[in-house]
């Protein structure tokens, strides 16, 4: 009885299927002939229906608020947009605030740059590590250990980025651990924080840090399901395990390794925005400005909100470009992708 | 599903952890080097951890010896900078703030993201196919920065704690993984159980949810570290400092390195040294996700596994 008091109370419109319950039974009544004993039993159908919609409809709002609802919002990108002025009361200037895209704006043509310089250095450092370490993880034959080391590799993926952050510069930093080792021993201490070229570096290790343990997650799943009786056969025949790892396990892995691949270059406009923004003082914004942290600093902090949202959108749009393209590469690949074909 | 959670686990259970016969012994060269990658891999994960926590229990001598950095084998041993965080103050505001928000927030995240992904798992149900659409596409592209923040400024959610909730409060991933949990339950005990009478919310109640702790259990958990580490939101939604998650207080006065005052905690005539104040901070933030972790272990690799298959 309790949901159904609940159903009353969340969804008004609906014909209260508490009552027409009730009034079942009473069917002995002179007023209910075949007709109307048919008509409360399909209304109550539709109002348990309803009351389904009623229990998504909360999430569905808030996906529409806070999803599509800020769609609507980039239309700023359209305007000479003021705070005070508001949306309704901006001037409209047109695609003005797009013409970073032709005039060479030299900041827009940085954050560009580090932006893909940052997504080629991940591609080709962080990716591999996870499938290298998941492939010595798996060989290794004690379960207990196994499981030991998986925890560890994991934990520092739960970690937000400020408290990654935090760690690498107690380590790193020019008080941190290491440098503290080097002054008990009489060496020099090395400035690796806060050196504009060494930023790139930091950044795609702490990337490593935290994520190529959790990488191995998906690696170490897809090894599981290869088929044990293809090692054995292929070792009775005579394959060294140099030669069933070449022969076997990394065909076997190959399409997800592409799959994941494809989706990296998909999201090839994003690095790092809260890692970056972090660490961006002490480095300048020439070696450390992406167009994410541009966006929010050129918009947010410096008010110059209507070309920061046109840099959003363009991002944005290419984004999505980028994931199409790369599930129509994955089926290419004969791969899945992210959805269907 | 099984082998997600014990990876290679068709092998192990048949040999108990001994090289199948056909294996030939590895080469020690071979050995050596896989030893050795894992036990660098495992160390620069322990090290940070044991440092930190070694300095936040170390007194001024201690990190005096240590050259006045971070301290690797603790001599004196004192929670004084513990104390002084937890005993009142930004750090102790902080905590209470982001353990409310946590809670809170993961409480209406997960019955929202039930309710949603029930509705959209039931054959038939109204409005299902659009909805879904939109999940998928929200999957696929993330609204920008600033039409975000337009939208809480619009409402006028800044610099409130609804800020730090209900921008986050659905993650579309999460739906679709917790429908397609639900779309495997078996669909006759809901069949017989509607033959019988009971609305979709009896059924919800009475037998989805008890049959989909282990997915509530995964996606509750993720819920909560996201709300435990949010930090973009934070920065960008909260403008008054007596409003700061953890988050923010880590990043100004660990990342950013400003002095923690005597006013900042509770301290008696002595400041315990600035480092373990920030380590101790940093501790007390990392200390609710390593909590979670034996809970998160257990579920996470399922949970990932029925997102990569099903999504």
């Amino acid at each position: 009885m309790s949901t159904r008091t609940t159903a009353n109370s969340v969804e008004e419109p609906t014909p209260k299927p508490g009552r027409l319950r009730r009034s079942r039974p009473g069917s002995s009544s002179p007023s209910s002939d075949g007709h109307a004993t048919a008509s409360p039993r399909r209304r109550r159908l539709t109002g348990d229906k309803l009351l389904l919609v009623a229990l998504g409809v909360p999430g569905a709002v808030a996906l529409l608020m806070f999803h599509y609802l800020p769609l609507l919002g980039n239309v700023i990108a359209f305007q000479d947009y003021q705070p005070y002025l508001g949306i309704s009361e901006s001037d409209w200037v047109g695609f003005s605030n797009f013409s970073f895209l032709v005039d060479g704006n030299p900041e827009f043509l940085n954050a560009l740059k580090n932006t893909l310089i940052l997504t080629v250095i991940q591609v080709v450092l962080v990716f591999p590590i996870p499938l290298v370490l998941a492939l010595v993880l798996n060989s290794l034959a004690g379960e207990g250990l196994k499981r030991t080391m998986q925890s560890i590799l994991y934990l520092p993926h739960f970690l937000s980025w400020v408290i990654v952050v935090a760690i690498f510069q107690q380590m790193l930093g020019n008080a941190g651990m290491l440098n503290t080792f080097l002054v008990q021993h009489d060496l020099p201490i090395v400035h690796i924080i806060g050196v504009p070229e060494l930023f790139k570096g930091l950044i795609t290790s702490q990337a490593i840090w935290k994520d190529a343990g959790w990488g191995t997650i998906i690696f170490l799943a897809a090894l599981s399901r290869i088929d044990q009786e293809q090692y054995e056969a292929a070792a009775v025949d005579g394959a060294s395990s140099w030669q069933r790892l070449v022969h076997i396990t990394l065909p076997a892995l190959k399409g997800l390794f592409i799959l994941l691949l494809i989706l990296r270059l998909g999201s090839s406009l994003s690095v790092g925005f809260e890692q970056i923004i972090l660490q961006q003082g002490p480095v300048g914004l020439e070696a450390s400005e992406v167009l994410d942290t541009w966006v929010y600093n050129n918009g947010i902090l410096g008010g110059n909100w209507g070309m920061s949202a046109a840099v959003g959108l363009v991002k944005s749009v290419i984004g999505v470009l980028l994931v199409i393209g790369a599930n129509k590469l994955a089926h290419v690949f004969g791969e899945r992708g992210v959805y269907e074909k | 599903m099984e082998d997600a959670t014990r990876p290679a686990g068709t092998r192990s259970r048949r040999n108990r952890g001994k090289r199948p016969v056909w294996m030939e012994k590895p080469h020690p060269l071979t050995q050596a080097t896989k030893a050795i990658v894992l036990a660098i891999s495992v160390l620069l994960v322990i090290i940070p951890f044991w440092s930190i926590v070694a300095t936040s229990f170390a007194d001024q001598q201690t990190i005096n010896a240590s050259a006045g950095g971070m301290v690797m084998w603790p001599t004196g041993f004192t929670l004084d900078a513990y104390s002084a965080v937890l005993g009142g103050g930004v750090v102790t505001r902080a905590v209470i703030i982001s353990v409310s928000i946590t809670v809170i927030g993961t409480i209406l995240s997960l019955a929202t993201t039930a309710g949603l992904a029930y509705w959209l798992s039931r054959p038939g149900a109204i409005g299902a196919k659009p909805v879904l659409m939109l999940l998928l596409g929200a999957v696929l592209f993330a609204p920008g920065i600033i039409p975000s923040y337009l939208v809480v400024k619009q409402l006028n959610l800044l610099d409130t704690f609804a800020s730090l909730i209900l921008p986050v409060l659905i993650n579309a991933f999460n739906v679709i993984v917790m429908r397609a949990f639900f779309q495997e339950l078996p669909q006759e005990l809901f069949e017989s159980a509607a033959i019988d009478g009971a609305s979709n919310a009896t059924i919800l109640v009475k037998i989805v949810l008890p049959l989909s702790k282990a997915v509530l259990a995964v996606i509750g958990l993720f819920y909560a570290v996201a709300y435990w580490n949010a930090f973009f939101n934070a920065m960008l939604y909260i403008q008054t400092t007596d409003k700061w998650p953890m988050a923010l207080v880590l990043r100004t006065y660990v990342v950013n390195q400003t002095t923690i005052g005597g006013d900042q905690v509770s301290a008696g005539e002595a400041l315990p040294p600035q480092l373990s104040l920030q380590m101790a901070t940093l501790v007390i933030a990392i200390v609710p996700i390593l909590i979670l972790y034996p809970f998160l272990q257990r579920h996470f690799a399922k949970g990932v596994m029925i997102g990569a298959v099903k999504g």
